[in-house]
Parts: structure tokens; sequence; C-alpha cells
């Protein structure tokens, strides 16, 4: 089935849109170029033969020591029950001015509203085109990203201290 | 300059609380209200008794069990599992042990014994799960006496399982290729005695809620969600199945030893009022209590004839000593009382602890949908409608 969206979406959307396929493991992934994500991911949602309208998870993945991240989105189609994993890499120098940066899909499925919420507020990643992109799970004014492995517990919030 | 971006959404919310329009009024509904089935706050804009807007805030019982589970091996992480949705701890520990089996590659190598005591405590915390439900959604409209009924029956499923595991809520029971022991001898002949207790009870449970006008009232055509706003937000489990569709994973994937067992998959059916309206979200968690009646006396019947108790059994034999993965990554998924539970691991070469596990919470995205539901109603509504969803905060903040 994989190989068979893959073909449709570059005939659909130009051969960059696909950066490549993961075939090994157990479970099949194809790998998305940022820039044609919400367009794929509307296409994914409406086409009639696959029809994923159901997004089950969002996952920030940090791959220190290597300067990259990943977002990965776990589709499922209801009336089908089939199930679609799509990733997404992103390069980033890991700066607090610079966070990886990559288009949202709330657009496409309201899920995705607090799953981004919640990749941003512990992983960092920003969601541009999210219309309320706040903290989620952290206080408002919590310095820091807590799920990257680079990141180091502050001394105090607040006057209290927490290490 | 991009820093101020990030924070921007920040400040618009902060604005529009500071400009609420003179007649409406912002009200925190929560963090310590018990009708918020645990610490969730949310921020009523309202005008009058209408609710205008809801803002959940949530992460007030946050305990990073993503950034627990990567720094530590999966077997430790098992008793983490337990505190997410901690009314059903056997669900949680289940799905994340089988995710870890199907990367091991064990999955069909695991006793059939095994497989069937694990589905056997599975139901049985499923019942414990709705019962609460149930039971705090009555309270929460004003009827009392179902709550006491509920907690009085759920007891003795704590008590049984206290009985198996030696925990009565966290039970750490479901470990990675087998179990932590066989069931206690004379666990079979006791959880039949429950049955044949508990069936009457929860006919007269059913009679007593159901079909009670002022609870009708209260929740027929209240909070109705439409099927596919429900898809769109990513509501599963009896949320889901009240708007009508047949989505339950342990048909659809099948997993564990739920093909060989009969069951049904209750849906709503808009008796009262409309489909997927509070009244059928209800009702579902009710049926689903007898279909889980009837899985555990199909386990029993198993459990004593075909896989019975012998001697010589280990349920420990095939635990491995460590978990040694290849690099992969994987999404396993299962019928937690309240939907769909979920988690993501990408695992590492060469040690047994995890790049990164994602739970995802069922309770976590049924929730996402109240700022629709609840637009616009009562705020004594919103109480209904929220205690229909039917959340657990620590998997909402996990």
């Amino acid at each position: 089935m994989i190989e068979q969206i893959r073909t449709e979406i570059v005939a659909q959307f130009g051969a960059e849109s696909i950066v490549d396929m993961q075939l090994d493991g157990l479970q099949k992934a194809l790998i998305i170029h940022p820039t044609s994500l919400v367009n794929i991911c509307s296409w994914l949602r409406d086409n009639p033969t696959y029809y994923f309208d159901f997004l089950a998870n969002i996952t920030a993945v940090d791959y220190h020591p290597e300067a990259k991240f990943a977002v990965v989105y776990h589709l499922t189609s209801i009336p089908y029950q089939k199930q679609l994993t799509l990733k997404v890499f992103i390069a980033n120098d890991r700066t607090v001015e610079n966070l990886p940066e990559i288009p949202s899909v709330r657009m496409v499925w309201k899920t995705a509203d607090w799953h981004e919420r919640e990749a941003f507020d512990l992983m960092g990643v920003y969601f541009s085109g999210h219309p309320d992109l706040r903290r989620i799970l952290l206080p408002d004014d919590w310095k820091g990203y807590p799920l990257r492995k680079d990141y180091e517990d502050p001394e105090s919030y607040h006057g209290i201290a927490i290490k | 300059m991009n820093l101020n971006r990030y924070q921007s959404a920040y400040e618009r919310y902060k604005e529009k609380i500071a400009n609420v329009r003179s007649h409406e009024m912002v009200i925190n509904m929560g963090p310590q209200h018990p009708s918020t089935h645990g610490v969730l706050r949310l921020e009523l804009i309202t005008d009058g008794e209408i609710v205008k807007e809801i803002i959940p805030h949530l992460g007030y019982l946050h305990r990073c069990f993503d950034k627990h589970a990567e720094s530590m091996n999966y077997t430790k992480t098992i008793p983490f599992t337990d505190r997410l949705d901690y009314l059903a701890s056997m669900n949680n520990s289940h799905s994340f042990v089988m995710g870890v089996e199907r990367m091991l590659g064990i999955e069909h190598k695991i006793p059939k014994r095994v497989e069937y005591i694990r589905v056997l405590v599975c139901e049985l915390n499923r019942i414990a799960s709705h019962l609460i439900a149930i039971g705090t959604y009555g309270i929460d409209i004003g009827a009392f006496t179902p709550f006491m009924w509920c907690f009085r029956d759920r007891e003795h499923i704590m008590n049984m399982l206290e009985w198996a595991s030696g925990s009565r809520m966290l039970y750490n029971y479901i470990w990675i290729g087998g179990l932590f022991y066989d069931l206690p001898v004379g666990f079979e002949d006791r959880c039949k005695e429950f049955l044949s207790y508990f069936k009457p009870k929860l006919t007269e449970l059913d009679e007593l809620l159901s079909t009670n006008q002022i609870f009708i009232s209260r929740t027929a055509n209240i909070g109705i969600l439409p099927a596919d706003v429900a898809i769109n937000y990513g509501c599963s489990g009896p949320m889901l199945r009240a708007s009508g569709i047949k989505w339950d994973l342990r048909r659809i994937d099948g997993y564990s030893v739920y093909p060989e067992i009969e069951f049904d998959i209750p849906v709503g059916k808009g008796e009262m009022g409309t489909l997927g309206d509070s009244w059928d979200r209800y009702k579902v968690r009710v049926d689903e209590i007898y279909e889980s009646v009837r899985i555990i006396e199909q386990c029993l019947s198993r459990l004593t004839t075909d896989f019975a108790r012998t001697l010589d059994f280990d349920p420990r034999a095939l635990v491995p000593k460590k978990v040694n993965l290849k690099e992969q990554d994987y999404y396993i998924r299962s019928e937690n009382p309240k939907g769909e539970l979920g988690f993501y691991f990408v695992t590492q070469e060469k040690t047994d602890i995890p790049r990164r596990v994602k739970a995802r919470g069922p309770s976590f995205n049924n929730l996402s949908v109240l700022p629709e539901l609840g637009k616009g109603v009562l705020i004594a509504d919103l109480i209904a409608i929220l205690g229909s969803i039917d959340i657990v905060l620590g998997e909402v903040d996990r």
C-alpha cells in the first residue's frame, strides 16, 4: 500500500515532496519534505481511496548528539482500517532563538492542536501557522524544553529549589 | 525577534482574558473542584449562565512520563505506565508490554494461559474503570446512590486484583514476556462467585440510572458530538462509539486472545435523544460492562479447562533478562477503557534504554474536544458534558 501512496503523492506533488521511504522495521514510513507536509496531509485525509481521517499521534523526537529533530505522525483510516506513518526530519542547531520549524497540520486534523502544543512545550518544535501555540503541560513562564537530550534542570522556579 | 514569535500566542491569550467585554465574566472551574475529576482547570468566559468560551489548562499532574521512560530500561518503565490511567493500570501495562514484545518478536511465543490471564485482569479492570465513570457521573449530576453502589462493587474487583498482584491499584502485574505470578489458587472460583453476585447488581444499577427521568433530562440531547467532529478531534473509545462508529481496537487489531473471544461492540443509538449525546456515552459504558462480563466468563472457562493451572507452569519463563532491541521504531495501540492508548517507541542500538517513548493518552484527546462541545451551553450542562467524557487526569497530564 505504501508504495502506491508514494507513487500517487509523487505524481501529485512532485518528486521532491517525498524524501525517502523507510521499508525495514515493523512499521513502514514515508519521509516527507516539510514544505509539502500540509498539502500531503489534506490529500491523504480527503482522498476516497485512503481516507486517513484519524490522526492518532504526533511525536517529536530528538536525535542528540546529531543536530536533527524528527516529527512523526501516526495516521489511521477508520473506514479502511489502515495505518500510516509519516516522518519529517528537520536539521537544527539547538539554540533558543532558533527552534526547529515545521508547518502545522492543525487545519487538517484538530487532534494536532494539543499534540503540537505538547511537542512545542516539551521538545521545542515550532509549528508555524498554529493559531494558539502556547505551552500546554508546563507553566507558561517555564524556560527551556525538558524532553531535549541536552536539557539541564534549572536550579529554582519562582524561588522554589527544584534540583 | 524569534523569541517574541514563540511567546506571541501567550501574549494573545493574556490579552483575550484582559479584554473580556463588560457583560462577560471569567470563571475558574477547578483545579480543586471535584466535578473536574482531578486537577483540571477550565477557564470559562461566561455571559450570565452561558459559557462563551472554554480554555482548558492542563499540567497540574504532569509527572514527566516521557522523560522517565527514556532514562530507564523497558522493564522499569512498567510501573510508570500503571500511573498513567491509574483507574485501569492493567490495560496500560498490557499495551506497553505488547509493544516491547512485538519489537522483540516474541508475541507469538507467549503461553495461552498467560494471554488469557492478561485479558481476564484487563477486563476486570475495565469494569472497575467504567464503574467509576458511571458512579462519578451520577454524582456530578446529583444522583448519590449509584456512586455508593459502584464503589461497593468496584472494591470487590480491587480486592481480587490485590490478591493476584499484591497491590490495590498500581499492579505491575503484566511483565514483558509473562506475568509477575500465576493467579493465586482459588482465584477462578472467587471470580465466578463475584460474577454471580455482580450480574444482578449491574442490572439494578442500569435500571436505577438509565431510565431515571431526572438523569435523562440532564443528559439526553446535551453535548451532542457528531461522528465527524469526534474523528477530527481524535476521540476514541466509548466517546467515538457513542457517536455511532463501531471502532474497537480489540476487534480491529485483534491483539492478544481477543479474536478467540466472542463479544459485541456497543454503539450509541440515540435512544433517549440525539445520537452522540451524553446519555449515549453513559449507556455505551454500561453496555460495555455487560460485554466485559461475557469476556471474563469465557476466559474463566478456558482457564479452568484447556489452559488449567499445572504445577510446572512458569509465567516468567519467557521474561527476558535484558531487552536487547535493534534500532527501530514502533507504535503500539490498544483499547483502554477510555479509548485508544498508544505508545510510540524509538529504540537505540546496544542499550536497553529507549531514545523516546511517547504515551498517547485517550483522555488527552477526548478532552481536547471539550472547548468545541461546551460552546454556548449552560454552566450546569458543562459539568454533565465533562463527566460524560470520563477523563482521568493522570493520563491527560502524564
